[in-house]
């Protein structure tokens, strides 16, 4: 399994959008993943207040969410995003970094159901909520 | 009746209105969007570049990218869509920066893995209230009518 992880992290190191994002493994384990992005000026949605753009948080769920995906014992091998909700819940604040964790909850033979958290510094109000499912398996 | 306006006047002022709202926005250059504008219709285009690709293997876009993109464009359309009737009227674009919507949810049905091509966007605005909005997008690549995304947002308008 550990050897699995590792894979999953450095996987998560190779993606171009990922990687453009300035996103990092933070703790991988079976079917659980916490991902980082820090703050940065290019990602930003609002000139007005600063805040990060509602697509980069999405970005960094997506990626949160398969990472949880590819690290469950019963996935693995080739998936894809199927569908993804993501609930705003308010304006990140600027200057801080995102962290998102995401679990894979349930998994079927064919699919994987992820939810996932996105926070800043301050842990008790989340930015952002995602729930979504992950086609799993042969292409 | 009133003479038509020059054309190049009208132009100015409508590219003016959306260079002002996509400027307010700098993760559209980070993604290297930008949008084509036909009358009041506008198309996102979102041209391929290495930085888009989420799963190298494949190669397939960033399932990310794509929903920021997606999200981008509805968002933009729901701000132009607002502010167009008034700048027609006024005949001039509001001073000062102008004020986006606010997304409360957006939710993206990915239909097919996105190409490592250029990728378009429509959305169009199915409700739009005083206080809230329920925008509908639809991306595609090679083929208008084969789809390989779509997304259904709500947002919040902004107050004044």
């Amino acid at each position: 399994m550990q050897d699995t992880l590792s894979f999953v992290a450095r996987f998560v190191a190779a993606l171009p959008h990922s990687q453009a994002l300035g996103m990092q493994a933070e703790t991988i384990s079976e079917g659980l993943a916490v991902l980082t992005m820090p703050y940065d000026a290019r990602l930003i949605g609002d000139t007005e207040t600063g805040v990060i753009h509602g697509g980069a948080v999405s970005a960094l769920m997506d990626t949160a969410a398969s990472v949880a995906v590819l690290s469950h014992p019963a996935a693995g091998g080739i998936m894809a995003t199927m569908n993804l909700r993501i609930d705003y819940m308010r304006p990140a604040t600027p200057g801080q970094t995102l962290r998102a964790r995401a679990e894979c909850h349930h998994v079927t033979r064919s699919v994987a159901f992820i939810r996932a958290v996105a926070t800043d510094d301050d842990e008790s109000r989340p930015v952002a909520m995602a729930t979504g499912a992950f086609t799993i398996g042969a292409a | 009746m009133k003479r038509p306006e020059a054309v190049h006047v009208v132009k100015q002022r409508r590219e003016a209105l959306l260079r002002g709202l996509v400027d307010g926005v700098p993760y559209i250059s980070f993604l290297g969007m930008r949008f084509d504008r036909h009358g009041d219709e506008l198309t996102a285009i979102l041209p391929y570049h290495d930085g888009l690709i989420g799963n190298p293997m494949l190669p397939a876009l960033h399932g990310g990218a794509t929903a920021a993109f997606l999200e981008v464009t509805a968002l933009i359309e729901l701000a132009w869509s607002t502010l167009w009737e008034g700048v027609e009227a006024e005949g001039a674009v509001p001073g000062g920066p102008l004020r986006l919507p606010k997304t409360i949810d957006f939710t993206v049905d990915y239909l097919r893995p996105g190409l490592p091509r250029d990728a378009y966007a429509r959305a169009r605005v199915n409700r739009s209230g005083r206080r809230y909005a329920s925008v509908h997008v639809e991306a595609w690549q090679d083929n208008r009518a084969r789809l390989f995304a779509q997304a259904t947002g709500h947002f919040l308008m902004p107050t004044d």
